[in-house]
């Protein structure tokens, strides 16, 4: 196929069930994993990057207002929504996990805006990743 | 490093990253993202207003 017309997946028209097939699974695992990778593996760029910026600095800023983590073993049911939405930031999740962040005590009364941007910032990641999947299936461009 | 917001620079700063997100998720076009995006904030912030007089109207 080495004439045929490359689409802007960087695929060509020959070999694209297959390769949007791989890339509908891979685009939003690696959007979740790592906010807005998912739009930069499929070359959209401003779009990706101002993803990134937008959950990462959100993120980041809910942890440095002392805002609280889940933990997976919550037992209250809102515990385990709270939890549904931080893990939804993926690989910014784990890396609270591996350096133990959001569990200090609260020290300042707007600290449980914190939490709502770490669980946001997850929600907003999710959201994400079901846009990088739409492009890969060829639903948006 | 902590960080002390007050209510309303939260409110701000949420309101400009959940925009930037919905505008780029839930439009095709850069047009209509852009448009859609500028709306989501408005939307927000005029909320946060909205819900300031609320409460400013029980509290009296």
């Amino acid at each position: 196929m080495a004439n045929s017309p490359t689409t802007k997946n960087g695929v060509t028209a020959g070999d694209k069930p297959q390769s949007v097939g791989i890339m509908s699974v891979v685009a939003p695992a690696i959007g979740w994993f790592i906010p807005g990778a998912g739009h930069l593996i499929q070359k959209r760029w401003i779009r990706g990057i101002l993803l990134m910026t937008s959950i990462f600095i959100m993120f980041f800023l809910g942890l440095a207002m002392q805002g609280h983590i889940y933990q997976p073993n919550g037992g209250d049911i809102l515990d385990i929504l709270g939890f549904i939405g931080d893990v939804g930031a993926g690989g910014l999740y784990v890396l609270t996990q591996a350096m133990n962040w959001g569990q200090g005590a609260i020290s300042h009364a707007t600290a449980d805006y914190g939490t709502k941007y770490l669980i946001v910032a997850g929600l907003l990641n999710f959201i994400s990743a079901a846009d990088a999947y739409h492009i890969a299936i060829g639903k948006k461009p | 490093m902590t960080l002390a917001l007050s209510h309303f620079s939260a409110a701000l700063l949420f309101s400009v990253f959940a925009s930037v997100v919905f505008g780029i998720t839930q439009r095709s076009t850069s047009h209509e993202q852009i448009r859609y995006g500028l709306y989501c904030f408005a939307m927000f912030v005029g909320g946060v207003f909205a819900a300031g007089w609320v409460m400013w109207l029980l509290r009296r």
